[in-house]
């Protein structure tokens, strides 16, 4: 049987989003109960989390979260990281035995610092310099999956349902300011937990519903900027491209947006705000390999914020709601109704336009 | 009588309501899909949150919504009314080949995507809010009416309306101007005569939802029909 990464695998899914525009710490069974009502777009074969201020007391340090076959690979993994890093904290990521959840990897979390002699010797920056080693694990060490690397934020995935999958991992004794979340459909492969969703780069993190066409012609072009896609699912060259266009191009998230999703060419034609349609001619023929086609629903989790995007036909669902210093995003409103039975005005956001929430300035996190 | 939906999932929601004699209300919904599908004698109010595909292939019942409705509201259903008394989501009333829904609030996109109609078999979906983009994509049969009641100096309709619609009639309470309608239609200012005809309809809008029936058609509407009774009649082979 082919594994992952062998096989290209289509995917229907679900996605959820809470975030605290005041930085207010949430435990993460609010969002692991929003997936319930939610069940029946997953199909047990992964399901996962993105979790932003939960480790307030290293966040200094990058904190990977990594999969790893056998202790051995460990060992090696380990051995890497330690010509590469001051390792300040290892330890397993505690996890509860529930009968839902089998086959787990070994699943270690490590806080590092980057060795600055190793690292200025690269001529590269702490980020950049994180982002690559990332890159040779996973595509080098057979067996280790580095599948978190940013500062105070992890993921948490596994093949399971959703619901499960964050009982497995007790986000309940989490607290985060903002909580992304993923329930799989694959339909292709068995799954692996590798697989799952979020996909991540440094503090980027990306869930997404739906089943992109340009995926070859964006990988190709992703690839020639270092990024490995191992996978061959949509969702790690969407993670891999928002890196790009964010942290290395610089672009502002509205101007990624637009890269993406970007408007069909008669729209733009007919912008009357002449500066907005040379702003989007500009970005759709700079990165016209970059523009993501077919359906899709995601959310990009960040350090201080989120962004949910709809591609620009708006092939999948997704809502949105507020209530208080909360936002809610979700495939489907009753989602939003767990987190806050009181939400208001839930609104869908049209395809192509971008949702971005940041927690609010001089709030410390 | 009344069925508490909290902690059920859809089937066995489904099977209560089926079981149920007469009419029902279902409180505390959240989520569940499917509801009174393909269902023809009963009356279902709901409030809560009803899952994607409410009344599915609905066959002659009615369901009536308290507050908002997620995604492909009475997908291909054959008659019976549905009415919402909030928003509704993408793709409602998919190829709806019979029978009424009436939304008070915003549909999301691709409302009445593919509605058909053949001789008796009429249907008729009224927004009583705005619509998103691909407004009655695919259109063949049936009318979908559009007030823009919530629109607030907004565009009634998002972009790409009637986009591949070859039948039915479309009619939208503004005129329309910055929207672009594709080749194959004509929009024009709805004249009285065409107004009669969706009179009733409106009618049974304000009924459910309070509305002043001679305030709403007292303003400019915008009738939209294809071209031609086949269109496409050389797109792939003569036809």
């Amino acid at each position: 049987m082919k594994v992952e990464g062998q096989v290209r695998i289509p995917s229907g899914c679900a996605i959820a989003a809470v975030i605290s525009r005041d930085g207010k710490r949430m435990a993460g069974d609010i969002i692991t109960e929003s997936m319930k009502p939610m069940h029946d777009r997953s199909n047990g074969l992964g399901g996962g989390f993105a979790a932003y201020g939960i480790y307030p007391e290293y966040k200094d340090f990058y904190a990977f979260h990594v999969f790893f076959d056998e202790r051995a690979t460990r060992k090696n993994c380990e051995q890497f990281l330690k010509e590469r890093f001051e390792i300040v904290k290892s330890e397993i990521i505690p996890t509860r035995k529930i009968p839902q959840i089998t086959d787990e990897p070994i699943i270690w979390r490590y806080f590092l610092a980057p060795l600055h002699s190793v690292r200025v010797s690269m001529q590269i920056d702490e980020n950049e310099y994180v982002a690559r080693t990332v890159m040779k694990i996973n595509t080098e060490m057979d067996g280790a999956y580095v599948f978190s690397s940013g500062k105070n934020m992890g993921t948490f995935k596994a093949v399971g349902f959703p619901e499960d999958v964050g009982v497995f991992y007790k986000l309940e004794e989490y607290a985060g300011y903002s909580w992304t979340a993923h329930g799989r459909y694959p339909t292709n492969t068995p799954g692996w937990w590798g697989g799952a969703h979020p996909f991540t780069l440094l503090d980027y993190s990306i869930v997404h519903n739906g089943e992109i066409s340009s995926y070859d012609a964006n990988r190709r072009f992703i690839e020639m900027f270092g990024y490995k896609c191992t996978l061959q699912t949509d969702t790690e060259v969407i993670t891999y491209i928002m890196d790009y266009l964010l942290r290395v191009q610089g672009l502002t998230l509205g101007e990624a947006a637009s890269v993406i999703a970007a408007p069909f060419w008669s729209t733009i034609e007919n912008k009357t705000d002449a500066e907005d349609r040379e702003k989007h001619t500009y970005l759709r023929t700079l990165f016209s390999s970059l523009l993501v086609t077919g359906p899709f629903s995601i959310v990009l989790g960040f350090n201080g914020g989120l962004m949910a995007l709809n591609d620009r036909l708006k092939l999948r669902s997704m809502v949105a709601g507020e209530k208080d210093d909360k936002v809610f995003i979700a495939s489907e409103e009753a989602a939003i109704r767990v987190m806050e039975p009181d939400a208001e005005n839930v609104w869908a956001p049209a395809g192509g336009e971008p949702v971005i929430v940041k927690v609010k300035d001089g709030v410390l996190l | 009588m009344t069925i508490d939906a909290k902690n059920i999932d859809y089937k066995a929601l489904n099977d209560a309501i089926r079981a149920a004699d007469g009419a029902c209300t279902v409180s505390g919904c959240l989520g569940q899909r499917f509801m009174a599908a393909g269902m023809s004698d009963k009356t279902v109010t709901i409030t809560g949150i009803p899952g994607n595909a409410l009344g599915a292939y609905l066959n002659g019942a009615t369901i009536e919504v308290m507050g908002n409705a997620q995604d492909a509201v009475g997908d291909t259903m054959n008659d019976g009314t549905i009415v919402i008394h909030g928003n509704i989501g993408d793709a409602a009333g998919y190829a709806m080949r019979g029978g009424r829904i009436f939304v008070k609030g915003d549909a999301g996109y691709r409302a009445g995507i593919h509605m058909k109609a053949y001789r008796e078999k009429q249907p008729v979906m009224v927004i009583g809010g705005k619509c998103g983009s691909f407004l009655g994509e695919y259109q063949a049969g049936g009318t979908i009416i559009v007030l823009g009641l919530t629109a607030d100096n907004k565009p009634i309709v998002g972009n790409y309306p009637s986009t591949g619609m070859h039948g039915g009639k479309m009619f939208l309470r503004s005129g329309c101007a910055g929207i672009r309608f594709p080749k194959q239609v004509t929009a024009a200012k709805a004249t009285d005569s065409d107004l009669q005809e969706i009179r009733g309809y409106i009618k049974e809008f304000c009924s459910h939802f309070g509305y002043d029936e001679h305030g709403i058609l007292n303003s400019e509407f915008t009738l939209v029909t294809p071209d031609s009774k086949n269109p496409y009649q050389q797109m792939y082979v003569a036809n």
